[in-house]
């Protein structure tokens, strides 16, 4: 009760001096303003840049005499060349000495269904079937099918990395706790940093494109992979203990099946992330939808990169509802009882794959079942569609959303940002470790001293504090439309039903779609880049929030309820304070979306972070800028992480009385 | 139940099994209909490894350049789309033969051409490239004088925006593009504030917006490029270009100097005696030529391959000369 | 079939050396464990100064073979914790646990799994079965890891399915089955391995009353038929008394007594103890050994006979039927006698005596 008390006492303090940093803060940038700010014009170099430059000059060069190279990268680039050329003969490449790939639609469409049915259900059966007839009526079926290569390939391998890694991981807190900030690092750093190099190594071709697809793609499995061995009752592991069991035997038989549904979620995020690289991939030559989107991105062609973005998003929703359902029929098999092997599933499996033999065979043999039909084409309608609908929208809309613009940077972002880059360094430092220490603990202080000197010495710290405001008021922006939408989703499933597809696409449509029509409507401003994070971030958000709100124990709800509670009482009182930790996470992923889009933004107006690395990948010279304008973004989003982890902690801790269990 | 599901999976396959067999009996079947490539003058060229940069006019060159390799000379082409810098790394890992237009990279030239020694000039494409600063068409009517530098801070409170803190804004462009705009406006003591709009999408929609809204923009642009035959933009005159103005980077005071454009081989092509290379190094054609087959790709939606067969079809005269003699 | 009753004492082996001896055990949880073993400090001193929690201090008591023995205490009394102490899924801090002359806590890796395989079974609050294999398969799982070959582990595990009365369920998975059906296949995957010793942790308190008690009456059932020493961990007072032949009460990682339960309600060792026995009826443990009293000098002498092991609730019809003190003989032995005063007192509840 004591405790309780004392921290009831000091958390009004401790914001009063949270007020008084602010205080504080204006004061200083009023008095000091411009000083020290650590400007760096746009082509403007560091040593350390220069020095960035000529290290990765150096590695370049001794690409043909270091054995690491030869013997070790060679062989990882031939295998891995095979393996992407091997699906595209299946599937999407004359292959064999035939002018057409071995399976024709026809067969892959047989072969993706009977999968989607016995693995999956006969819904998602269905939309797989409709799903990839959609490519071939878009006009992309060998487009899609090259994506879908490559997409496949990449997540194969990385869960062949991935999940071996991940159950070490889930087994060993050593080894955890080591990789952790790895995984941080591979999925914050911009992939424009290290596309150019890659090449250098791995050679132009769809072994680069895999490489940067894999290390997009890896974390998630590993992560859901060690999540899941982690979850595992403690009961039955230290049933099997008693029992006498090994290591070994524990995680045959307890930890891998128990934790298979999860790692199937993690197959799913993998897949995602693999997808989500399609784009990026398209700028080395990597083959599929992605080059059709960039292609369109060079003439302005907003409705031929509509058409090619929304083939993406359906193949990520018709991969992302295929292994949902699969991870979902894991846990209804295991309910129901049903065994492996019984004779109805072996009759299934013969069924289906005799049909997809047989379809197989056909689009082998013949040309109707092997190219889609052209008289089936319906890509020309929906790019003039699309054309049609980014222009009214620039035409009419733009002066609407450009006072939108002028009001909210001008009010928002204009302030906030001319304080954090004309304050004096030191003086932004100084407040932000204070904040951090105010807000969360004593390490999260010292992280952010340690990540903010990291930024000085990078040599951009004025870009970061940009890159910062930017990427701080589109997190606001991001939580706000999470908690409205998330809570209007949680309570209603009609508006989930609607809703969850137009996040699923706002998630998996290639930002370079919509780069256009945001443009025309808001002009090439850090605004513009802040509306490309929230598209991308908010969907996340939405979901986690609205995933909060429905795990609220309904017992608690009707109690509420019965006590008379209202509407908006019963939200704001009830949902959304016990819905707190999906609506944490929400922030904190939807942070590191952000974060992600940081080079997106770079390419809209955002100047800043996100530009130096654009323009690192474009131009020779500025190669080491951009490297460290990469590391800038993982430090700025490791600080931002762990002052935003600690501040939930200490939450968490005030919300129980302040009284931690054990 | 158990039975009768099964029963139903076999009658499903019986079904469509014997009905697709039936139906499809009457089918094309594949490579029935194929003929081996088209063989030109049989020479043997091989594969040519053509790296495509992401603009249009280059496309514009590449693509004519393809169609009369695989055409005339029965190469077999290989496009790959990539950047610049990674086009050049091509050179050092034996996979982009030909660069078909280049825009200066003195420093890439410097480190492939002269330090690896893996690539050399192929000569210049004929194109003339301009870079400066540019306003849409209505406001070159409107302002006249707008486009002598020396009336560009009268102008400045016309271009504020958002992003330019109170000065006037200029959109500078594509990163790939080096600039001094920054050195400019401070050396010409002009009011404005460079702006990075960060990709040549961003720039052409800002100029579309400009023209369609009527809203002053002041921007970074280029050509040839195919936009330019949508809009046609005015260029602002800066002081005028002479040798070595623009030495010191930081106190230049003088507009962009012309570049010509060139093309750049690997030195492994150079040296292979390919006739695909004596095309490349013979390629040679105008602005307007290349302005045309931009348009018939960018504006008129042909693919790339349309685009060059329509433009060789209508020009056999300026191809000629790039062939090789014949042997 | 009937159900035994702990009316009828059994006979303990109490010549034997005990199957499993536990000898100054002590388990500290916090930095610097081993420095705390051995402490006087009371657990807030401790946590203030050190950090430290002992859930177990140095707790000594031997189990007989074929014993039914009760820890007993609340929650966080240490109880949990000392259970898996004596099979190490939880590593002791301190003191010896002996099974059959062999010290545990010396075993290594490979030698503990064989204890475990072997000699020694657990059971579950929580029945910690695998959710992914039906019953049969749970049951033959512990069979499965010593690497029995399948057909053998399968006729071993069916034979034990049928002895919890598990039949015709081989193939149900887990989650088709009720708690206490759960909880049979947690005591099949026990027994399997025909171990000396079993363990049980707090086995039955996730369920509800009646399958509880049906519960230990299958406990009971088994042990009349299997024999097995048991260690049973409970914190519910009554199904001590019911299943324990002793009982240990432990209290913040402290024993505080050891003994049968009639001694336990009949002579609690402190205050603590006589609290949480003052709910028990007490003549349902207490025996007439507990109320009996030397004969007045003018009683007769002559009414029925009855032993001092009876239970008091058994004897009260004789008692309060008969018009003269009931005598209590031992052997040839008068050792008081009995009316219906003192059982009056008993039945209505005098908490002090």
């Amino acid at each position: 009760m004591t405790t309780v008390a004392v921290v009831a006492a000091r958390l009004p303090a401790r914001r009063y001096l949270l007020l008084a940093v602010l205080a504080l803060w204006v004061l200083g940038w009023a008095v000091f303003e411009g000083r020290d700010t650590l400007g760096l014009g746009g082509a403007e170099l560091t040593p350390l840049h220069t020095s960035l430059n000529e290290g990765m000059d150096a590695i370049d060069d001794s690409r043909n005499s270091n054995p690491f190279f030869l013997y070790f990268i060679n062989y990882v680039r031939l295998f891995l060349d095979e393996a992407v050329t091997f699906v595209q003969a299946l599937i999407s490449q004359p292959s064999f000495g035939r002018p057409l790939p071995v399976l024709g639609w026809l067969g892959v469409v047989a072969l993706a269904t009977a999968i989607a049915w016995l693995w999956g259900n006969g819904k998602v059966a269905l939309l797989t079937a409709a799903g990839l007839i959609s490519f071939g009526v878009l006009g992309l079926w060998q487009e899609s099918m090259d994506t879908l290569a490559l997409t496949l390939t990449a997540v194969v391998l990385s869960l062949a990395v991935g999940i071996p890694l991940g159950v070490w991981a889930g087994l060993n807190d050593r080894f955890n706790r080591l990789v952790t900030p790895v995984l941080d690092f591979m999925q914050t750093m911009p992939t424009f940093v290290y596309l150019a190099p890659l090449t250098l190594f791995f050679l132009i071709g769809p072994a680069s494109a895999t490489v940067a697809t894999m290390i997009y793609a890896i974390p998630p499995a590993i992560r859901i992979t060690s999540h899941g061995i982690r979850q595992v009752s403690h009961d039955t592991l230290e049933a099997g203990a008693s029992l006498g069991a090994t290591g070994v035997q524990s995680l045959r038989h307890v930890r891998l099946p128990m934790a298979k549904q999860t790692i199937i979620v993690g197959v799913n995020q993998t897949i995602m992330a693999a997808l989500s690289m399609a784009t990026i991939a398209a700028l080395i030559d990597a083959p599929g939808l992605g080059k059709t989107v960039l292609k369109a991105l060079q003439t302005l062609d907003v409705g031929t990169a509509f058409n090619a973005g929304l083939a993406i998003v359906i193949m990520a929703v018709v991969l992302d509802r295929v292994t949902s359902a699969a991870s979902r029929r894991v846990e209804a098999d295991r309910r129901a009882g049903r065994l492996r092997g019984t004779r109805r599933r072996r009759l299934e499996l013969a069924g289906a794959f005799g049909v997809v033999a047989v379809l197989g065979y056909l689009s082998y043999t013949y040309v109707w079942a092997a190219d889609f039909p052209i008289q089936a084409n319906l890509g020309s309608y929906v790019r003039q569609a699309a054309d049609a609908g980014s222009l009214w929208v620039q035409d009419n809309l733009a002066a609407y959303t450009d006072a939108l613009k002028n009001v909210l940077t001008n009010t928002l972002l204009n302030p906030f940002e001319k304080l954090l880059t004309a304050s004096p360094w030191w003086l932004v430092l100084a407040v932000a470790v204070a904040v951090a220490l105010l807000v969360g603990s004593v390490r999260a202080a010292l992280v952010t001293a340690a990540g903010l000197l990291v930024l000085v010495l990078l040599g951009l710290w004025q870009d970061s504090m940009v890159t910062l405001a930017s990427t701080l008021v589109a997190t606001i922006l991001v939580m706000v439309l999470g908690v409205v939408l998330g809570v209007w989703m949680g309570r209603s499933d009609r508006v989930d039903t609607v809703l969850r597809p137009v996040l699923d696409a706002g998630q998996t449509m290639p930002a370079f779609v919509y780069l256009v029509p945001i443009l025309g409507l808001f002009g090439p401003t850090r605004f513009t880049a802040i509306i490309a994070a929230v598209v991308f971030a908010a969907p996340i958000a939405i979901k986690l929030v609205a995933e909060g709100i429905r795990r609220v124990s309904p017992t608690t709800v009707e109690a509420a309820i019965s006590a008379g509670t209202g509407t908006w009482q019963l939200i704001s009182k009830v949902q959304l304070p016990m819905a707190r930790s999906g609506v944490t996470l929400a922030a904190s992923q939807g942070l590191i979306y952000v974060l992600s889009m940081v080079v997106v933004g770079g390419l809209v107006g955002a100047g800043a972070l996100g530009y130096d690395v654009v323009a690192g990948f474009s131009q020779h010279q500025l190669r080491g800028k951009g490297l460290a304008a990469g590391l800038a973004i993982v430090v700025l989003g490791i600080v931002l992480d762990r002052v935003m982890r600690a501040a939930t902690q200490r939450a968490d801790v005030a919300a129980h009385g302040g009284v931690t269990h054990k | 139940m158990a039975l009768s599901r099964s029963g139903r999976v076999r009658a499903i396959v019986l079904v469509t099994g014997t009905g697709l067999l039936l139906t499809a009996c009457g089918g094309a079947k594949v490579g029935e209909a194929q003929q081996p490539a088209a063989g030109g003058e049989g020479k043997n060229c091989g594969t040519f490894n053509l790296a495509i940069n992401p603009w249009v006019g280059y496309e514009a060159n590449a693509a004519v350049i393809a169609h009369v390799a695989e055409k005339n000379l029965g190469c077999k082409v290989v496009k790959k789309d990539l950047k610049e810098e990674v086009a050049w790394q091509g050179f050092a890992t034996g996979e982009v033969d030909a660069i078909v237009e280049n825009w200066a990279h003195d420093d890439l030239k410097k480190k492939y051409i002269e330090d690896q020694k893996v690539a050399v000039s192929a000569g210049l494409t004929g194109n003339k490239g301009v870079i400066g600063w540019y306003v849409a068409p209505w406001m070159a009517k409107k302002y006249p004088d707008i486009t002598d530098w020396n009336n560009l801070n009268k102008y400045a409170p016309l271009f504020k925006t958002s992003e330019s803190e109170g000065k006037g804004q200029l959109l500078d462009g594509d990163p790939s593009f080096v600039t001094n705009d920054a050195a400019l406006v401070k050396n010409l003591k002009l009011d404005y504030k460079v702006v990075y709009a960060g990709s040549e999408a961003a720039l052409i929609t800002a100029f579309r917006q400009s023209e369609k809204q009527q809203k002053p923009v002041l921007g970074y642009f280029y050509e040839p490029q195919w936009f330019l035959s949508e809009l046609k933009l005015v260029k602002v005159n800066l002081p005028a270009y002479t040798e070595g103005c623009d030495a010191d980077a930081a106190k230049v005071a003088c507009d962009y100097p012309p570049y010509d454009l060139d093309k750049i081989v690997s030195k492994k092509f150079a040296d292979s005696g390919s006739p695909a290379y004596t095309l490349v190094k013979n390629f040679t054609w105008t602005n307007d030529d290349q302005n045309l087959v931009a348009k018939y790709i960018a504006e008129d939606k042909m693919t790339a391959e349309e685009a060059a067969a329509k433009w060789v079809a209508d020009n056999p005269a300026k191809i000629k000369p790039w062939l090789p003699p014949a042997s | 079939m009937t159900v035994p009753s702990l009316t009828e004492p059994r006979q303990l082996d109490t010549d034997t050396p005990p199957v499993l001896a536990v000898r100054g055990l002590w388990k500290v949880f916090g930095p610097k464990a081993d420095g705390v073993v051995g402490t006087t400090l009371s657990r807030k001193e401790l946590k203030e100064q050190t950090g430290c929690v002992a859930a177990v201090r140095d707790v000594s008591f031997d189990v007989r073979r074929g014993e039914v023995f009760v820890v007993m205490g609340l929650s966080g009394s240490g109880k949990s914790t000392l259970v898996r102490c004596l099979t190490r899924l939880i590593e002791p801090t301190a003191g010896e646990i002996v099974l059959d002359g062999e010290d545990i806590r010396k075993a290594d890796d490979r030698r503990l799994r064989e204890l475990r395989r072997h000699r020694m079974a657990m059971v579950f609050q929580h029945f910690g079965l695998l959710p992914h294999r039906c019953v049969l398969d749970n049951v033959a799982f512990g069979l499965e890891i010593r690497g029995v070959p399948k057909q053998e582990r399968y006729a071993r595990a069916r034979e034990v399915v049928d002895l919890v009365g598990l039949n015709g369920f081989e193939n149900s998975y887990p989650d088709q089955l009720s708690g206490g059906m759960q909880q049979r296949v947690g005591l099949a995957r026990a027994l399997a391995a025909d171990p000396e010793v079993l363990l049980f942790d707090e086995p039955f308190s996730a369920l509800d009353p009646l399958i509880r008690r049906e519960m230990q009456n299958e406990v009971i059932r088994l042990h009349h038929e299997v024999g097995k020493t048991m260690v049973f961990i409970t914190h519910d007072l009554s199904e001590a008394l019911k299943l324990g032949d002793r009982i240990l009460i432990m209290r913040d990682g402290e024993l505080v007594q050891v003994g049968t339960p009639d001694q336990v309600v009949g002579a609690p060792a402190d205050d603590y103890v006589r609290d949480f026995v003052s709910d028990v009826p007490r003549s349902h443990v207490l025996t007439l050994r507990w109320i009996m009293r030397q004969p007045l000098m003018d009683e007769s002498l002559d009414g029925p006979v009855l032993g001092p092991d009876v239970v008091i609730r058994d004897a009260v019809h004789t008692v309060l039927s008969a018009d003269r003190p009931v005598r209590v003989i031992e052997g040839d032995d008068l050792l008081g006698v009995v009316t219906s005063a003192e059982i009056l007192e008993v039945i209505a509840g005098g908490q002090e005596r």
